[in-house]
Formats: C-alpha cells, sequence, structure tokens
C-alpha cells in the first residue's frame, strides 16, 4: 500500500531516447545499431555452434563428410564414366576445391532461410535487431568451413599441389561466398516468416544452383563472353575463384569474378533492404 | 528533453487481424487463390488491441498495469520494448529498456547453466562484462551453484525457473518492463521474485509492471493503469483502481439459483442476507449475516459437505472454512434430497467493500462442484463513531476487540474513564466479548 520510496532520478548522463512509432515502407538498414549489438551477434554465433552437432553421434564429422560424399559420387560418375574435363587437374580435387565454398554457402543458405522462424521464441518476446539472426547463422557455418578445408590442405599435400602467391586471394573469395549465403538467406528468411513454402523451396532451389555452379564441370567449357554471364551466379565466381587461388588454374577468373561480386552485392543490398522492410511484420506473423 | 520523463505514449494504437496474429496468407498457395477470387472475400476480422493509449511515467515510478487476458496489456509492453510496431501513434523511451515478457527467454536446453547465463543475460541487453561481474551473485541467488555446468534440459524446472529469473532480475537498465512473470514457479520462489523486484523498485529505477497478482500490483507499484478493450480506463493510486477492477470484474449477487440438471449432485441455490433480513437487504461492517448454501443429493450413497473460501475486494484470501464434521453423519451416507448449509458469519468481523465466497461441494471429500463466484456482496462502511476520519479504514478484517483504558497509578479501580475503544464501539460494549471473534461451534 505504501509507494515506493521515490529516489531522484539516476540519469545525470546522457539519456538516450527513442522514439516508437510506426515504420512506413523502405527503411534504413540500421547498420549502427546492428554494430551496437555485436555481442550478441558474437553469443548468437556462439551458440548455433556449440549447438549444431550436440547429440549427433558423428558430431563435426558431419562438416567433412557432406563434401567428402558429393565428392566421391561427382569423382566415379562425372570424373569416370562421363569423363568430364577437369582443367587437367585430378577430378576429386577440382571437384573438393569447389565442394568445400559450395557446402559453406548451401549450408548457411538452408540454415539461415530457417532460422528467423525457428527463432520464434525470441522474436516474440525481446528486442534487438533481426539483422543478427541470420548472419549469425552464416557466420557460424565458418566452424564447418574452416574443418572441411582442412580436408582439402591434407588432399593438396597428397597431390602434392602447392599454391602460388593467388593463395592471398582467397579470404576475399570466402568473404564473397559469405556475402552470397547471406543475400539469398535474407531473402528467404524473411519471406518463410509469411510463406512457410520457402521451407519447400529451399532444398530445391540449392540442388538447381548446385547443377548451375562450375561444381562437376568447369567453367572452361563456356567462350567468353557467356563465362563473363556466368559469373552472374555469384557461386560460380567463388568456385572458380577457389580453384585459380589454390590449385593454379590457368587463368584468373577476372571478369567472370567482376560479375560475381557485383550480383553477390546486389543479391546482398536488396535483401537486407527487403529484410528490414518486412521486419516490423515478423512478430506479429512468425 | 528534460529527464523528467522516463516514458511517454501519445495515442499509441495497434490493429490486429485475427485470430491472433496469423498472417493472412499461409501459403503462396492461399495468396495466389485469394488474388484470382476477386473482391469477394470478406474483409479479414481484426482487432484494436491497443485502441488509444496516451499516459507518462516519471522516473523511478513504478507503475503496475491491470486488466483482463486479452485486455491489451501485453501488447502495450510489446510494444513499448519494440517487439512490434504501433499502427499508429507514437512513444519516447527516454533510457536503456529492459523487457522481461518471459521467463527464460534466449535459453537452449542443450547448453549449461553457465553458458545460458550468458547467452540469456546477452539477449536481454547485458555486456560480458556486466555479466562477468555479476556471475557469482545471479548463481548464487538463483541456487543453481552446483548445476552451473550441466545441460538446463537436465534441470528440474523450478530450478530452471530459478536461474532464468535470476538473469533476468540482475538487469541494470533504467526502465524495465516485467511481464506476468511472477505468475510462475511455487510460492517461495515467487516471494523471492516480489522481493527482488521491490528491490529494483526502491533503488529508483523506472518499471512498468503487467499482473494478475493484484496484491503484488498494490504492494509495489506507486500507480497503476487499468486498461480494458485497449484503453486505459481508470488510472490512479493502486489501492483505489485495483478494488474497483474487481468490482466491475465481479458483479454483486447475494442470491443465485441454479436450474436443475440431471446431475446426482447439484448447487441449487446461494444466498447471503442480513441476520434476520433477506438477501438484498444492505450489510455493513456491524452486521452480522448469514450464508446459505442449498445443494441436491441424489445418491444415497453419499457423504456430502461443503467448504468456503472468503476473499476480499483485492482478491486476498480472508479465511478458507469448513464446518465440522456432523458427527451423526460422520462417516453415514448423507440423506437424499435438498440438503441445506448455513454459516453465520458475527457481525464487526469483515472489513467494508467487496467480499467473494468461493464454494466447493465435496462428496466423500473429494470435490465435485467448485462454484468460484458462489456469492459476490457488498459490505458497506458505517459512519458512525470514526473520530474524524473518513478514508477507507484499512485492513482486511475489521474486528472489534474489547478495550480498556485505565490509569494503574491512580489509587481508584483504575476505570478512571469509560474507555475511548469501547465508546467508539457501542454496538460491541454490551455484547459478550467473545462474540466478537469467529466461532464455529455457534449454537
Amino acid at each position: 500500500m505504501a509507494a515506493p520510496a521515490q529516489l531522484p532520478p539516476q540519469m545525470e548522463l546522457e539519456v538516450p531516447v527513442t522514439r516508437i512509432r510506426p515504420s512506413r515502407g523502405w527503411v534504413a538498414l540500421g547498420l549502427g545499431e546492428l554494430w551496437e549489438y555485436r555481442e550478441l551477434l558474437w553469443f548468437l554465433v556462439w551458440r548455433d555452434v556449440k549447438v549444431r552437432y550436440k547429440q549427433t553421434a558423428l558430431g563435426a564429422g558431419w562438416a567433412i563428410l557432406q563434401p567428402i560424399a558429393t565428392m566421391v559420387v561427382f569423382s566415379l560418375f562425372f570424373g569416370r564414366l562421363a569423363g568430364m574435363p577437369s582443367d587437367g587437374l585430378p577430378y576429386p580435387i577440382f571437384s573438393f576445391a569447389a565442394l568445400v565454398p559450395w557446402t559453406f554457402f548451401s549450408q548457411g543458405l538452408a540454415q539461415s532461410a530457417n532460422s528467423l522462424v525457428g527463432s520464434q521464441n525470441l522474436i516474440t518476446k525481446v528486442y534487438f535487431p533481426r539483422l543478427s539472426i541470420p548472419i549469425a547463422t552464416v557466420l557460424a557455418g565458418l566452424v564447418d568451413f574452416a574443418l572441411a578445408f582442412l580436408v582439402l590442405i591434407v588432399m593438396m599435400l597428397a597431390y602434392g599441389i602447392v599454391p602460388g602467391p593467388e593463395v592471398m586471394a582467397l579470404p576475399p573469395l570466402l568473404l564473397l561466398a559469405l556475402v552470397t549465403a547471406l543475400g539469398a538467406g535474407l531473402w528467404l528468411s524473411a519471406l518463410n516468416v509469411q510463406f512457410r513454402d520457402v521451407r519447400y523451396i529451399v532444398p530445391f532451389l540449392t540442388q538447381l544452383w548446385l547443377f548451375l555452379t562450375p561444381i562437376a564441370y568447369p567453367s572452361s567449357l563456356l567462350e567468353e563472353p557467356w563465362r563473363t554471364v556466368y559469373g552472374l551466379n555469384p557461386m560460380a565466381g567463388v568456385v572458380e575463384g577457389f580453384r585459380w587461388a589454390l590449385l593454379g588454374t590457368a587463368e584468373p577468373p577476372g571478369p567472370m569474378l567482376a560479375a560475381s561480386v557485383i550480383a553477390a552485392l546486389a543479391l546482398l543490398a536488396s535483401g537486407a533492404f527487403y529484410f528490414r522492410r518486412m521486419e516490423k511484420t515478423f512478430a506479429d506473423v512468425v | 528533453m528534460s529527464s523528467d520523463v522516463a516514458i511517454v505514449a501519445e495515442d499509441l494504437r495497434k490493429l490486429y487481424r485475427l485470430g491472433e496474429g496469423r498472417p493472412r496468407h499461409n501459403t503462396l498457395r492461399d495468396l495466389i487463390a485469394s488474388s484470382f477470387a476477386r473482391r469477394e472475400r470478406t474483409e479479414p476480422a481484426s482487432i484494436w488491441a491497443l485502441d488509444g493509449v496516451s499516459f507518462t511515467v516519471k522516473p523511478g515510478e513504478v507503475v503496475g498495469i491491470l486488466g483482463r487476458n486479452g485486455a491489451g496489456k501485453s501488447t502495450l509492453l510489446k510494444v513499448l520494448s519494440r517487439i512490434t510496431e504501433p499502427t499508429s501513434g507514437w512513444a519516447d523511451i527516454h533510457g536503456r529498456v529492459g523487457s522481461l515478457l518471459e521467463v527464460g527467454t534466449g535459453f537452449h536446453s542443450e547448453l549449461t547453466g553457465r553458458e545460458n547465463l550468458y547467452l540469456s543475460g546477452a539477449i536481454l541487453g547485458m555486456r560480458r562484462a556486466e555479466i562477468n561481474r555479476k556471475f557469482d551473485e545471479i548463481v548464487e541467488f538463483a541456487e543453481v551453484a552446483r548445476f552451473i555446468d550441466t545441460p538446463v534440459k537436465h534441470y528440474s524446472s523450478g530450478m530452471y525457473l530459478r536461474l532464468a529469473f535470476a538473469v533476468a532480475a540482475h538487469l541494470e537498465p533504467e526502465i524495465l518492463l516485467v511481464d506476468e512473470v511472477l505468475a510462475v514457479g511455487d510460492a517461495a520462489f515467487q516471494k523471492k521474485c516480489l522481493g527482488k523486484m521491490g528491490d529494483v523498485a526502491r533503488e529508483g529505477r523506472t518499471i512498468l509492471f503487467v499482473s494478475h497478482n493484484l496484491v503484488a500490483i498494490e504492494s509495489l507499484c506507486g500507480r497503476a493503469l487499468w486498461i480494458d478493450g485497449g484503453r486505459i480506463v481508470r488510472e490512479g493510486p493502486p489501492g483505489a483502481v485495483v478494488s474497483e477492477y474487481v468490482q466491475a470484474s465481479f458483479s454483486p449477487a447475494n442470491e443465485r439459483i441454479w436450474e436443475e440438471t440431471d446431475a446426482p449432485i447439484q448447487l441449487r441455490r446461494t444466498g447471503v442476507r442480513p441476520d434476520g433480513g433477506s438477501p438484498g437487504d444492505p450489510i455493513t461492517v456491524r452486521t452480522p449475516i448469514v450464508l446459505e448454501f442449498e445443494y441436491w443429493n441424489g445418491d444415497p450413497a453419499a457423504y456430502l459437505s461443503v467448504s468456503m473460501a472468503v476473499y476480499n475486494g483485492q482478491d486476498f484470501l480472508l479465511f478458507d472454512v469448513c464446518p465440522p464434521l456432523e458427527p451423526d453423519w460422520r462417516e453415514h451416507p448423507s440423506p437424499t434430497g435438498l440438503l441445506r448449509t448455513v454459516c453465520h458469519i458475527p457481525g464487526d468481523l469483515l472489513n467494508d467493500g467487496l467480499h467473494r465466497v468461493s464454494l466447493i461441494v465435496l462428496r466423500d471429500h473429494v470435490p465435485v462442484i467448485r462454484e468460484p463466484e458462489a456469492l459476490v456482496f457488498t459490505v458497506q462502511d458505517t459512519t458512525d463513531e470514526r473520530d474524524g476520519w473518513y478514508g477507507h479504514w484499512p485492513g482486511a478484517i475489521r474486528p472489534a476487540f474489547r478495550w480498556e483504558v485505565n490509569a494503574p497509578g491512580r489509587a481508584s479501580d483504575g476505570t478512571a474513564s469509560p474507555g475511548r475503544g469501547e465508546r467508539s464501539r457501542p454496538a460491541v460494549s454490551d455484547k459478550d466479548p467473545g462474540r466478537g471473534a469467529p466461532s464455529r461451534d455457534r449454537p
């Protein structure tokens, strides 16, 4: 019944004022706020990594089993039986060098597409920049990538392949794969909140995308300018870039890679703005 | 803007489509189908969960929000904590906001207590350094030190709740939005949570607190908002708002009659009246009253009894009583046909205000009928002998005791004056003092 003691306000420092009002149409990306919440982003990545292989028998083995199994199948059917050209490289390492970034991309795409729906309990109960959720999911895939990359190094040693200075291009190429996965993931995760059809589209989409990417075959099958047009699939640039940086295929994928970078950035920017536009409905609809 | 306000809300409105915020189109197919269905489909039903809410909260204020389910309380907190956007209107929040709309937000069952503590803390807005600093304190508050490195999926539900609440309780934003989190856990845990909330309030932080626990709202808050139909219908001191809310929630029922049914045991009629009067006659704090419960026994093998609980206007349980077992009927079946149990409540026991009687009819000591609003009646105050005090007389009950005032140092017999206490209760002075107290075995 007694009113609690009313102490003087302890807000002598600068008081941040948040204005809450309905937003209309396209909204800013809010990157500053995303940066303020970077610790949360890190915790979400760390949670995803920790939880990913809990209560699985193989654990992190799954991270390398998938690309290895695909490589074996590809080597048998495309390499041996179909006699697919492989830019003069042994077919297993030719395909594996492509499968490692591809697996990072396809897992990142699939998991970020489901990330918002899977975080329903968070989205409806607490505020934070929603972009953190798909970003964290894609970033968590880097751990799997690192494991698969170790296998790739072992294979390169086995084949006696030593990369030249081109290997310095690898981090930006990985970033390109990340941007592509995130761009597609932002579109799909935001769509998935309203249309659960996305769940059925994703496996189909990744399968199609796999064959539209020069993983089982080299892009050198195409002549310019078609090769550059092919680069509008950003993963084509990533995969050929990986081969060039690690295995030293003859020519650098210059114009093709440029097309990939432009396409990936366009995908990311459009995905981010679409995501932000739909964000206000997430808590009500998810 | 200066810092003499913490929250300003101006005409907040929020429209939800029924039911419960489902999307209009669950799948693309529905979208395509409805696009082709031209304009024939009916407009989707919608509801204004908030319908023009405006208020101001000063820094350091503790404001309780009460209202029925679906009144818009939780939507208000969701809008203020930026989980969802208002449809129109605006609000300014001055300061860091922590919202606690659920116990255990962000917990992952596969992670250990320690890991969840960090994760949940980060999700609720704590910096890592802050969590490090408070880690021991949180673990101690939660009483889970031994299991801090065990995955929380192996925790008992009590341990889980304690840890989850402990994290949230150590948030240090300037403004805390809390939704009904005290409704979970056992009594000891609830007491601990309420205590912590009180501490937080005394530290001078601004709290908006949604609860169905009216006693908690009254004791913790300095002000209450009653929300109904998405609007603030009443705002003011918690005691006044709570009792108005309770009065509006229960319509008085001094007599209730039930239809006959096929059930072997049925409640037929309840009534409350002043002793010697009839239902509907006014009841004051001085009036002895009679509660009557009539029920039907159609089972010759059943032993029936009743138990009743009386709550006051703040929904606080005053007492929970049952008649002593009838020696003749003990372990024997009750007579069939209409049975009546009558309870006499003496005058000078109940305080003024609304009272609710919750009745249970037991068959062989097992409840078969529960009627939480068997009777709802108002006890009126009397205006005599209040010694100039015209406010609400505090207290859950209003007993009349026998008082004596004397001066033992005087040589005379010690009854120097008639005694103020006796004078102020003329109605009891001529009674046997024992009758002022409730008794079970009245003739």
